[in-house]
């Protein structure tokens, strides 16, 4: 029986990894929103606007939820996190803020060209920044370089973050948000041929880039975050898989076999956050907290598993009718684009 | 201005807004559901595009709602790290309940929103009433949150340290429930009469739109049934609050000295420093009768208690006044609407009953963050009323001011935004005949 500490991270470890893949896709698709080019950007607009439209709230919610698992579960992670990562973070929410109500914003106002262009920037910027400093937060709390408030403000609040590791972090989330938000859009455009060339040449060059920066952000470890790379190393099966997942998808990219391209690269993705995680465990801000000593009582801890579980029974049977009200495609819903 | 007193004012700021666009998440849905279901009972087309109307107008409160909620989970560390540190393990459970509670909420609304196509009309309105119901939900298990740091329960302090944590018992604090019942009615009063007074304005220049008949129609009942109901869940909270916060009570009504039957103290303007409250109009034994249902009750006043752990008086016992200032009008505009349908059996339209109306749309909303601002400032100098003080709470973070700054201009455009995008909406909203037909019941 696996400790009630252990429980509580692997359910964060799962809502993170739902965050990254849900919640980060919808991120990607800002992104392609910004890069839209050629002939068919504005159907490849109403193609993002129109997948992550119903969902975007819900997906967020994944964050929600690792946030207030965090501060039940392992106060003195959420404190020590939110203090010395104040700055990263409130430009993180300030990136959420714009993102979500730039989007809501277009969708329900004027369909003039000007004004859907003006909040589309606004919500495509915000879709690219956000992702960069949620990876920065991860790689500040990877890299071992945060203790609590001690000395002067730079090396308090702004030294852990502004770091290449962290950067390097975030630009890998961004690049990956992209790649599983091109790859899911292949399969929403099944009868537009062209449109879905389009999304499969940015899958397969967002690929390229995000194996680019994965390289780059593994040898940055071995000077900028010694702890995790030594660990990183001890979890290579996980390594390996995200590898052999991440060719599986290039692989069926280039055979166009969509539906595959989508399992290897949702596996590829998560293959890479849980090798994060393998190497990270027993750490939650290193070097000094972990998911034992900054644990909550046990009496929190316990109602919080049985709060989880009930919640699970709850969660994704109701997820499941979402998706399959939104994501299986029937000719006679093609709604009304205004 | 110190980075503490910023800390306070951002924390504030950030929850006036939220609460806003929290109240219309918890009561559109509610009207969403009650049009749908007339529409599915009745026939009657105009319930349905009401329906469709509201969702429309509420999909923008609904975003904005969730990126402020977003904010204000990770506030509650960027600015008090140490009380989460402290109240987490023990308050965090109601935390975790709402987020299962927004997502549901956010599924159904997904599905409530984008899915009149694709579900069938029984599974629509169902997902109406999961959003309705998530919603409630909610704001619940948020206020009684809240409510522990007024009443904190469910653990022992020794040495500074929470031992024995019970969240169970943390969650059924003496505040909770009264306070959740409180802003639960409060947010259905409020945004009634918000949606009844947009619609009271649109029928003031046109009486015979069936469509915004029908839409003043519902949303005065519900606001006006939970006005009604407002000062008696007010006065169950009143004399909580009495019993277990006295410094917050004597705040509030602007009592200083301890006496039996202490007098109620309409207006008046408090003076902390000869202890006198000049100006106000007194009701002999009112506020022991009130506060204990007892006219010869004790009542403690603020001198009873070291000047250290006084609220700003001034601040909480003119926010208190307007609360139920805002609520007495509300009520008595509930009333007299009441009495015209029971009169003539008919809805109250004449121009001096909607201009009222019209005027009155604001006043749950203020009453709303006045009565936040009671509950908040009231309880200062403490973060848990008791246990530990705002200065132990606050972030070693220099330079608030920025970040401050930043989210209030933020939501000073998101606001500007809102309400201009709520006015284009409401510019163009349709037409419906067969008003007289209805009125008499005849509807095809
Ligand atoms: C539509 C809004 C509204 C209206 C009409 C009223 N209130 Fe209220 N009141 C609130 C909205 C509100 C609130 C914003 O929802 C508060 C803040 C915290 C809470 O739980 O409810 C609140 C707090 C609050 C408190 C402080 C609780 C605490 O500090 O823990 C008291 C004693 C009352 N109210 C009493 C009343 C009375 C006697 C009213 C009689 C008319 C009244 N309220 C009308
Ligand atoms: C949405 C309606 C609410 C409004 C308008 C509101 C308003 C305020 C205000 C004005 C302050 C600053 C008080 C002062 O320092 O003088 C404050 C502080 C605070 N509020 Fe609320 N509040 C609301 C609900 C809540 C809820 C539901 C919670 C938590 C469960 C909460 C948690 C806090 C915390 C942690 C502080 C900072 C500590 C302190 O100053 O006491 N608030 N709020
Ligand atoms: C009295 C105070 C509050 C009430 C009644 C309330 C209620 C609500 C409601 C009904 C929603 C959904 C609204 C919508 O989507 O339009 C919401 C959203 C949210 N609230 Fe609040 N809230 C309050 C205060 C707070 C506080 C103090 C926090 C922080 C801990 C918070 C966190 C959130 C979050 C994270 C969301 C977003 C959920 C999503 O992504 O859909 N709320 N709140």
């Amino acid at each position: 029986m696996p400790s009630l500490e252990l429980i509580l991270a692997l359910a964060m470890l799962v809502s993170l990894t739902f965050y990254v893949l849900m919640g980060g896709a919808d991120y990607g698709g800002g992104v392609w929103d910004l890069l839209a080019t050629g002939p068919r950007a504005k159907a490849q607009r109403e193609l993002i606007a129109e997948a992550i439209g119903p969902i975007w709230e819900a997906n967020h919610v994944w964050l929600i939820l690792v946030i207030v698992v965090l501060f039940t579960a392992f106060p003195a992670a959420f404190a020590l996190i939110t203090t010395v990562l104040h700055i990263p973070l409130t430009l993180m929410l300030i990136g959420i803020v714009l993102r979500g109500s730039a989007f809501t914003f277009r969708t329900y106002d004027s369909r003039q060209d000007d004004v859907q262009r003006r909040w589309g920037r606004v919500f495509s910027s915000a879709s690219l920044v956000t992702p960069i400093l949620l990876g920065i937060t991860v790689g500040a709390i990877s890299s071992g370089d945060i203790r609590s408030p001690a000395h002067d403000f730079m090396s308090v609040f702004v030294w852990p973050w502004l770091q290449p590791f962290p950067i390097a972090v975030g630009l890998l989330a961004l690049v990956l948000f992209a790649f599983l938000a091109a790859v899911y859009l292949t399969l929403d455009t099944a009868e537009d041929a062209q449109l879905q060339d389009d999304f499969r040449r940015r899958a397969l060059i967002s690929w390229a880039v995000a194996a680019i920066v994965a390289v780059a952000v593994f040898f940055l470890a071995r000077t900028e975050a010694p702890d995790l790379w030594h660990h990183l190393q001890q979890s290579w099966h996980l390594h390996v898989a995200a590898a052999v997942l991440a060719a599986a998808a290039v692989w069926t990219l280039f055979k166009r076999s969509y539906g595959i391209a989508r399992v290897c690269a949702i596996g590829q993705v998560t293959f890479i956050l849980w090798g994060w995680a393998a190497a990270q465990y027993p750490y939650l801000v290193r070097p000094d907290l972990t998911i034992f000593n900054a644990a909550g009582p046990h009496s929190t801890l316990t109602l919080l598993v049985m709060a989880l579980c009930a919640g699970a029974l709850l969660l994704f049977p109701s997820f499941w009718y979402l998706l399959t009200v939104f994501k299986t495609r029937h000719a006679a819903s093609e709604s009304d684009t205004k | 201005m110190d980075d503490l007193l910023i800390a306070r004012c951002q924390m504030g700021m950030s929850l006036a807004f939220h609460i806003i666009f929290a109240c219309a998440g918890i009561a559109m849905p509610l009207l969403m559901v009650i049009a749908e279901w007339l529409w599915l009972r009745t026939g009657q087309e105009v319930y349905l595009t009401l329906a469709r109307r509201w969702a429309k107008g509420s999909a923008i409160l609904f975003a904005v709602g969730a990126v402020s909620g977003t904010v204000l989970s990770f506030e509650l560390g960027l600015l008090w790290p140490k009380f989460m540190a402290f109240a987490g393990p023990i308050i965090g459970m109601p935390f975790s309940l709402e987020g299962f509670a927004f997502f549901t909420e956010a599924i159904f609304l997904g599905i409530y929103l984008y899915g009149w196509e694709r579900v069938r009309p029984v599974t629509h309105l169902a997902s109406g009433i999961l959003v309705a119901v998530s919603g409630a939900f909610s704001g619940l298990f948020v206020v009684i949150a809240n409510g522990w740091m007024n009443t904190p329960t469910g653990f022992r302090l020794v040495n500074g340290q929470a031992v024995d944590v019970d969240p169970v018992q943390a969650m059924l604090n003496p505040a909770g429930l009264p306070e959740t019942l409180h802003m639960l009615i409060a947010a259905y009063s409020a945004t009634g009469f918000v949606v009844a007074g947009i619609h009271a304005w649109l029928l003031l220049r046109d009486r015979t739109n069936y469509f915004h008949r029908r839409a003043y129609a519902l949303a005065l009942v519900l606001g006006g049934s939970m006005a009604l109901a407002q000062p008696l869940s007010g006065d169950l909270l009143g004399r909580m609050v009495a019993t277990w916060q006295p410094v917050k009570l004597a705040a509030m009504e602007s009592h200083f000295t301890t006496q039996p039957c202490a007098p109620l103290i309409i207006g008046g303007i408090p003076d902390v420093d000869s202890r006198r409250t000049s100006c106000g109009i007194e009701i002999p034994c009112g506020l022991s009768l009130l506060a204990f249902h007892d006219p010869s009750a004790v009542v403690r006043g603020l001198s009873d208690f070291p000047r250290g752990d006084w609220p700003n008086v001034m601040l909480v016992h003119f926010a208190f006044q307007i609360m139920v200032l805002s609520g007495s009008i509300m009520a008595a505009l509930a009333l007299w609407g009441g009495l015209i349908w029971l009169k003539r059996r008919a809805l109250p339209d004449s121009t001096l009953y909607l201009r009222s109306i019209m005027l009155a749309a604001p006043l749950g909303i203020i009453a709303t963050e006045a009565g936040w601002m009671v509950t908040e400032v009231g309880r200062q100098p403490w973060v848990i009323h008791g246990v530990m003080r705002r200065h132990e709470a606050v972030t070693p973070m220099p330079g608030l001011v920025v970040p401050f700054l930043t989210f209030t201009v933020l939501y000073l455009f998101l606001a500007g935004v809102v309400i201009w995008l709520l006015y284009r909406q409401i510019a163009h909203s349709p037409y419906v005949s067969g008003y007289s037909a209805a009125d008499q019941g005849q509807v095809s």
